[in-house]
């Protein structure tokens, strides 16, 4: 307690003087990445964000960036460097980094803080995530269509409510418009890992999955379907470029309108903490281009589930729903409810093998 | 036409000289590396090694950081250079590490929420238990089965890594963390916290730990008939057993000692800089520390140097990044360069460079 006093001083000492050098200067963001902004996926696109919010505010802004920052003590360092620096908006961009944030969040308190996935809010730190559910229920359909052999492969990080999430809305509609499909997971326990991706990937493919979806950052899955002719889906960015032939659509993660509105809000001093979480509505949640290989029926039923998403008369989990263990959860008609989606800990009826403990 | 000339003896002057020589020679290379990105070389490489020790916006955080990161380096590269002088490479320090993390946070978690001055003594206990058992592995398939202990001891990482990973979503993860994965933070549990022992100093029991272990080093090394003879195994194995040194048991002496050590550092780390055991709680010290203790010539207060200057790179690594917007592989090149110019100096050490005269008739 007393050591965050002495930053305090020392920060205070420094805010005076950076106040005092640039009076009326640009509002400094910052980002901190839990990857490399060449991942072509999770990082990438929030990089895609923090470019957005230069070509948009211009001269008002100055943004700044540290990549592959690991969780833990690094994240907290790097975070109160920023601050230091005179950085008045930190986007953090890693569930992990959450404790780090609520730290430096409280020596800071005229920092803004952003931070996304988590669920620890603070007077200045607001969290954000994205309703990837409603892109996944889309991606879901067009697998249960498209699958020949009626296995989908499913690769999973790691089996916190997010992912699973994702598996339960995807198998929920792949099943609805094929009742013989069957989800192969798989969980690497890494957000980023290339090798290990890709060899989930091969794995699945021996057993005959011919449709592959991912819960990991990087395109290597991708690569190979390609390679090995069969169908995938890009992760939180268009991948069509490693996989022209293999990608039927992505879950593109947007980031950029928020990004832009939460910035000029702290520009106009109407920032206020909060939870967002928005989905295909507002534009968060976006499809890349359909591919050709879908035929027009497929593609016109897609694109139909995604626009009663979009506009709020259909919702990804409704009744009648049960779990797993065949006990009831949705009634028929019901919608879950955010706090239950948030902690989601089961898979729905239907999906073979255990959630790893 | 230049010529190498093998010394009698390594240079003392070269021992001493070629590592800032290898400083000043990254910091050229680095300085044409960031130029090349079309970054300021002398602001960056300013950035990189001094303002987190004299800026006046950064320096009176990152100077006690500078003791918190470099900490677990000097306390793992400590117990790994014994066994390095004395020809036994225990690679696996990282795995080590991890697991003293775990049995220290593992028992500090079993008392939780009791208090008690007892329990941070007995996580320390639990801690260096785990560092130390995990080496054991190495070391008795070693010396009972003749396995190759460079092998076993890097690949026990990866198994570490597992149990790491199974610890947070199983037995040790926060049952208040929304099924998340991870344990308990141990900032929120004072008795079992290992926090900042003086305000703006950096010092925790780690660092503490870490010049203790300086101090041993140096003077087992200097002083002690086991220090003597690690380095005559090291120098001369056959001469050694001739000495009456037996080598199973300094197989098995040096891996427990750097065991013990990297556990210390990993349960030091698990209950305060890093609060709790995540799926990716290990950041490489382990390895890094083996840089460290090459850097520093296995030598105690050489590796105190070494890893006060490897901190400094991380340090101002990040600093650089945000203040010029340097990519992070550029960072880690400029990191890399270090120990290849270190090794390639080396040569100084051990060779003398000649003008080769012309092939006299």
């Amino acid at each position: 307690m007393v050591s965050f006093k002495s930053i305090l001083t020392g920060a205070v000492l420094a805010l005076g003087l950076s106040t005092a050098a640039y009076a009326e200067e640009k509002l400094k963001v910052g980002f901190i990445y839990v990857g490399p902004t060449g991942d072509f996926g999770w990082t990438y696109q929030h990089d895609q964000g923090r470019q957005a919010i230069e070509k948009e505010l211009g001269d008002a802004v100055e943004t700044s960036y540290v990549e592959s920052v690991p969780e833990g003590s690094d994240a907290e360092r790097v975070l109160t460097q920023m601050a230091l620096s005179g950085t008045k908006l930190i986007y953090a961009t890693s569930f992990g980094y959450m404790d780090a944030v609520q730290n430096v969040a409280a020596k800071f308190p005229d920092v803004r803080f952003e931070h996304a996935t988590g669920y620890k809010q603070a007077d200045n730190v607001a969290t954000y995530s994205a309703r990837f559910y409603e892109g996944r229920a889309v991606i879901g359909t067009i697998a249960g269509r498209m699958t020949k052999t009626n296995k989908i492969g499913y690769i999973a990080s790691f089996p916190i409510p997010e992912v699973i999430r994702g598996i339960n809305s995807a198998y929920i509609h792949a099943k609805r418009v094929n009742p013989d499909v069957e989800f192969k997971v798989v969980w690497v326990y890494t957000w980023f890992d290339p090798a290990k991706e890709a060899d989930a990937a091969t794995a699945m493919i021996e057993q005959g999955v011919d449709v592959i979806m991912q819960h990991t950052d990087s395109p290597a899955a991708m690569t190979i379907a390609e390679e090995k002719g069969i169908y995938a889906f890009g992760q939180a960015s268009d991948m069509s470029k490693f996989g022209p032939t293999a990608q039927l659509t992505a879950i593109i993660d947007n980031w950029d309108p928020y990004y832009v509105a939460r910035t000029k809000a702290v520009i106009d001093g109407t920032w206020t903490s909060g939870n967002t979480w928005d989905g295909m509505k507002d534009g968060m949640v976006v499809l890349a281009p359909f591919s050709d290989a879908l035929p027009d029926d497929v593609k016109a039923e897609a694109q139909a589930l995604a626009d009663s998403i979009a506009a709020g008369t259909y919702h990804p989990f409704t009744g009648p729903l049960n779990k797993q263990d065949g006990s009831a959860w949705l009634a028929d008609g019901e919608v879950a409810d955010d706090g239950t989606l948030a902690g989601m800990g089961f898979y729905v009826e239907g999906i073979e093998g255990e959630i790893p403990n | 036409m230049l010529r190498l000339e093998k010394r009698p003896v390594p240079s003392k002057v070269w021992t001493i000289a070629t590592p800032l020589l290898a400083v000043i020679a990254t910091m050229v290379a680095g300085g044409i590396l960031f130029a090349i990105l079309g970054k300021d070389p002398v602001e960056a490489i300013r950035i990189i090694f001094w303002d987190p020790l004299f800026s006046e916006q950064f320096a009176s955080y990152s100077r006690p950081q500078l003791l918190v990161k470099a900490g677990p380096l000097i306390l793992i590269a400590i117990g790994l250079s014994f066994g390095f002088r004395a020809g036994i490479w225990n690679i696996g320090a990282e795995g080590q590490y991890i697991i003293g993390a775990i049995t220290g946070a593992a028992v500090g978690l079993a008392f939780y929420p009791a208090g008690g001055w007892y329990i941070f003594p007995l996580m320390v206990v639990a801690g260096a238990f785990g560092g130390w058992l995990w080496a054991m592995i190495p070391a008795i398939l070693r010396t009972k089965f003749n396995t190759n202990e460079i092998l076993v001891s890097l690949l026990l990482v990866y198994v570490a890594e597992h149990i790491m990973s199974a610890m947070s979503f199983g037995l040790l993860r926060n049952p208040e963390g929304h099924g998340f994965p991870g344990s308990r933070n141990f900032r929120d549990y004072d008795v079992a916290a290992n926090p900042e022992l003086i305000s703006g100093t950096g010092m925790h029991w780690g660092v503490v730990a870490a010049f203790i272990a300086v101090i041993f080093a140096y003077v087992v090394m200097t002083r002690h008939i086991m220090g003597y003879q690690i380095t005559l195994a090291g120098q001369s194995p056959r001469a050694a057993r001739f000495g009456g040194v037996n080598p199973n048991r300094l197989v098995v002496l040096c891996f427990a000692i750097s065991g013990v050590l990297a556990g210390l550092a990993g349960m030091f780390e698990v209950t305060g800089p890093a609060g709790q055991i995540t799926t990716d709680f290990n950041q490489g010290y382990g390895f890094t520390a083996i840089i460290v203790a090459f850097l520093g010539r296995l030598h105690p207060v050489g590796i105190l140097l070494a890893g006060l200057l490897m901190a400094l790179t991380y340090i101002g690594g990040d600093l650089a990044q945000l203040m010029l917007s340097l990519p992070k592989p550029a960072i880690q090149a400029f990191q890399g360069m270090l120990l290849f110019f270190l090794l390639a100096f080396d040569m100084l050490t051990n060779f003398r460079i000649r003008l080769a005269k012309s092939e006299a008739a």
